[in-house]
């Protein structure tokens, strides 16, 4: 039963007249999804360590002829390197030498322009071909779901390394090879997350309110509930970057990596550093060392996303 | 501008519903005829959620259709906009608008007349606005698949609509999302939304029973100006008597997925015959009982019902039920200036006291 309201008072003592009567305070200033998203991302040390060390990543990978006055596939000083001997930090060479005669620091710090174009390139090709996938098959449903997602299951039922592996040995030794093997081995995991969140999406009041409004259904799914799904996969995307780092690595350290040896890249130079661990272990340590931290800043900053767009965090 | 009557013309006659298409044959603007809508999981009983409905909106006219949980009044609804999934459903009988039978129309064909010609508000307006789209975007959205409108004079005409449904401050308003606003202004945006292109019939699936209940009132005032302004036909599906007794001219009650009573407000509230739509108006807490007495109300709950092809679904409940109620099912059937579906009415003596409206 309703009953009629008395009519409405102005504020009621010293009460200051508040712009929207239940709305919480914070709601008041303006906030988007991401926006609040971006708040709660900023008050949390783990995005914030993450983020740093992205951000150092990526500022060294930029300015790295900077830093250094040498070119990386410099080999001059060869002549220092014996079988038994590789020489350690000194004045000239920051971090010493590698096994070629090639100056350490400077082959770390081109390694991260190495892996960033890599990681980057090939997330992004399997962001792209993935979400292109997920959104045809979660948008339009039926047998062209039915279809994409059966060739989806395949290519995830092969371990990604071996795929990317597979595919880099057939394209051969070259840095484009490289990018999209690593990339087409991304592709399912971003073509279910999407189909996923869509399909849940679809579902939702909103999609039904627009239905009833007549919206056509090509903007329904672009306009709607694409960008309602979009979240996780730009958090998976993060984190993949974090995953391409380390295949690149893997997959030059197996071999199969860009053939150019006067480009520094750190699994190649992991590879490189073993036979002389004995004698010069940090030529083995500080890649691995820079491939494990950048894999760590890439998940940390992920993870926070994760938590930061999750909607059971947010209020 | 296609757009054929000016919103905020608030002289726009209530009678002027002839603007858009004509009306059936028989002057109404939507019949619903024996519509029927059966949910079938394979390996599993179909269920049939709504049966025998029939029923007629004329131009204008406000339309009560209530029931409890599960009655069938939503699936009713959803079966008129053609919004039920296309999977596991069977819809059969006819619902007639301009003259054609839109049941069953392609969606391609059937999305031209939502939102333009028949809209609906929802229950929920927590869940029924989009969260990451801005309110200006989604009003403006409806108003273009609709009307040739550009973007600038579709806002223009958001804006007006959000002063017209009580949002001040508009031009604010329109930039922000769904979730920074409160529930009754959630509603009101919604109804904005669904009038925005003066749609002929407003289907309004229990508009207020998400919101605070002091919001209720201002929500059905609004709703209940702004289609006299419109001049636009309602459907109200709800559960709430007090909804019906201040806003229909005519309520179809629904048990079980069929219409058992129907009748104008008046005849109605003041004189139920059939025993659920007694118990219904029993059941409602009256500020002149006597303090300290209890509620009435209806024995069982709604699943504990008979299929109505045995018996009438009512009866396990009934206090009136006699043997014939078990065994053979009731008809619906004109009775006096009603129509009723019952063996054994509420006697003169039994029925309750008029209740106002």
């Amino acid at each position: 039963m309703t009953i009629p309201l008395p009519p409405s008072h102005g504020p009621v003592g010293g009460h200051t007249e508040a712009p929207v009567p239940g709305a919480l305070e914070e709601d008041t200033r303006g906030l988007s999804l991401w926006r609040g998203a971006w708040q709660r991302l900023r008050r949390n040390p783990t995005a914030i360590a993450g983020a740093l060390i992205v951000l150092a990543f990526v500022v060294i990978a930029i300015i790295a002829p900077l830093l250094t006055p040498y070119e990386p596939a410099s080999t001059q000083w060869s002549g220092q390197v014996t079988p038994t001997d590789v020489p350690g930090p000194s004045e000239e060479h920051r971090l010493g030498l590698d096994r070629f005669g090639s100056d350490l620091y400077t082959q770390m710090l081109y390694g991260a322009r190495q892996s960033l174009v890599y990681g980057v390139v090939s997330t992004i090709i399997g962001l792209t071909v993935g979400a292109f996938l997920g959104l045809l098959a979660g948008g339009l449903g039926g047998k062209v779901d039915t279809i994409i997602m059966r060739v989806v299951d395949i290519m995830l039922s092969i371990p990604s390394l071996l795929l990317a592996v597979s595919i880099a040995a057939v394209l051969g030794q070259n840095a484009y090879s490289v990018m999209i093997a690593i990339g087409v081995a991304q592709v399912p995991i971003f073509a279910r997350l999407l189909r996923g969140s869509m399909l849940s999406q679809n579902k939702s009041d909103y999609v039904l309110a627009a239905d009833a409004l007549g919206i056509r259904k090509r903007k329904i799914i672009m306009g709607h509930v694409f960008p309602n799904s979009v979240g996780p996969t730009i958090v998976q995307a993060t984190l993949n970057l974090a995953t391409a780092i380390i295949e690149v690595a893997a997959l030059s350290f197996l071999g199969l990596g860009d053939g150019d040896p006067a480009v520094a890249e750190w699994g190649r130079m992991l590879v490189a550093a073993q036979d002389r661990f004995d004698a010069a272990p940090q030529l083995a340590l500080l890649p691995g060392t820079a491939i494990a931290i950048t894999a760590l800043g890439f998940t940390l900053l992920g993870e926070a996303m994760r938590e930061a767009l999750d909607p059971r965090t947010r209020r | 501008m296609t757009v054929t009557a000016d919103f905020v013309d608030s002289s726009t006659p209530a009678t002027e519903t002839t603007r858009r298409g004509a009306l059936n044959d028989d002057g109404t603007l939507l019949s619903v005829r024996d519509l029927a809508v059966t949910f079938g999981v394979r390996g599993q009983k179909e269920v049939r959620a709504v049966d025998e409905v029939s029923f007629d909106i004329r131009p204008g006219e406000h339309i009560g259709l209530v029931g409890e949980s599960g009655s069938g009044k939503s699936v009713t609804s959803l079966a008129i906009m053609g919004l039920l999934p296309k999977r596991g459903v069977r819809t059969s009988g006819e619902v007639r608008y301009n003259d054609e039978n839109i049941l069953g129309w392609p969606p391609r064909k059937m999305s031209g007349i939502r939102g333009r010609d028949i809209a609906m508000v929802f229950q929920d307006p927590m869940t029924s606005l989009n969260p990451v789209v801005p309110i200006g975007i989604q009003i403006t959205e409806v108003l273009r698949r609709h009307f040739e409108l550009s973007k600038k004079d579709a806002s223009a005409r958001a804006g007006d609509l959000l002063v017209r449904v009580g949002i001040p401050d508009p031009k604010r308003r329109l930039g922000e999302y769904p979730h920074q606003l409160s529930g009754g202004m959630r509603q009101r945006m919604l109804i904005a939304i669904a009038l925005a292109c003066e749609p002929r019939l407003l289907i309004a699936d229990e508009p207020t029973t998400a919101l605070d209940v002091t919001i209720q009132a201002q929500i059905l005032e609004l709703l209940k100006e702004l289609v006299a302004d419109t001049g636009a036909a309602l459907l109200m599906i709800t559960h709430d008597l007090g909804v019906v007794a201040g806003l229909c001219d005519k309520v179809n009650v629904m048990y079980s997925g069929r219409i058992v009573e129907s009748a104008t407000r008046r005849v109605l509230f003041g004189n139920p015959r059939h025993p659920y739509t007694g118990g219904l108006l029993e059941s409602v807490p009256r500020l002149d009982s006597p303090r300290g007495a209890p509620l009435k109300p209806i024995p069982g709950s709604p699943t504990n019902v008979l299929p109505w092809t045995r018996g009438c679904a009512f009866a396990p409940r009934c206090g009136n039920a006699v043997e014939r109620c078990a065994t053979d099912p009731p008809e619906l059937r004109p009775d006096g200036d009603r129509e009723l579906r019952c063996h054994n009415p509420l006697s003169a003596d039994q029925r309750t006291e008029a209740v106002t409206p």
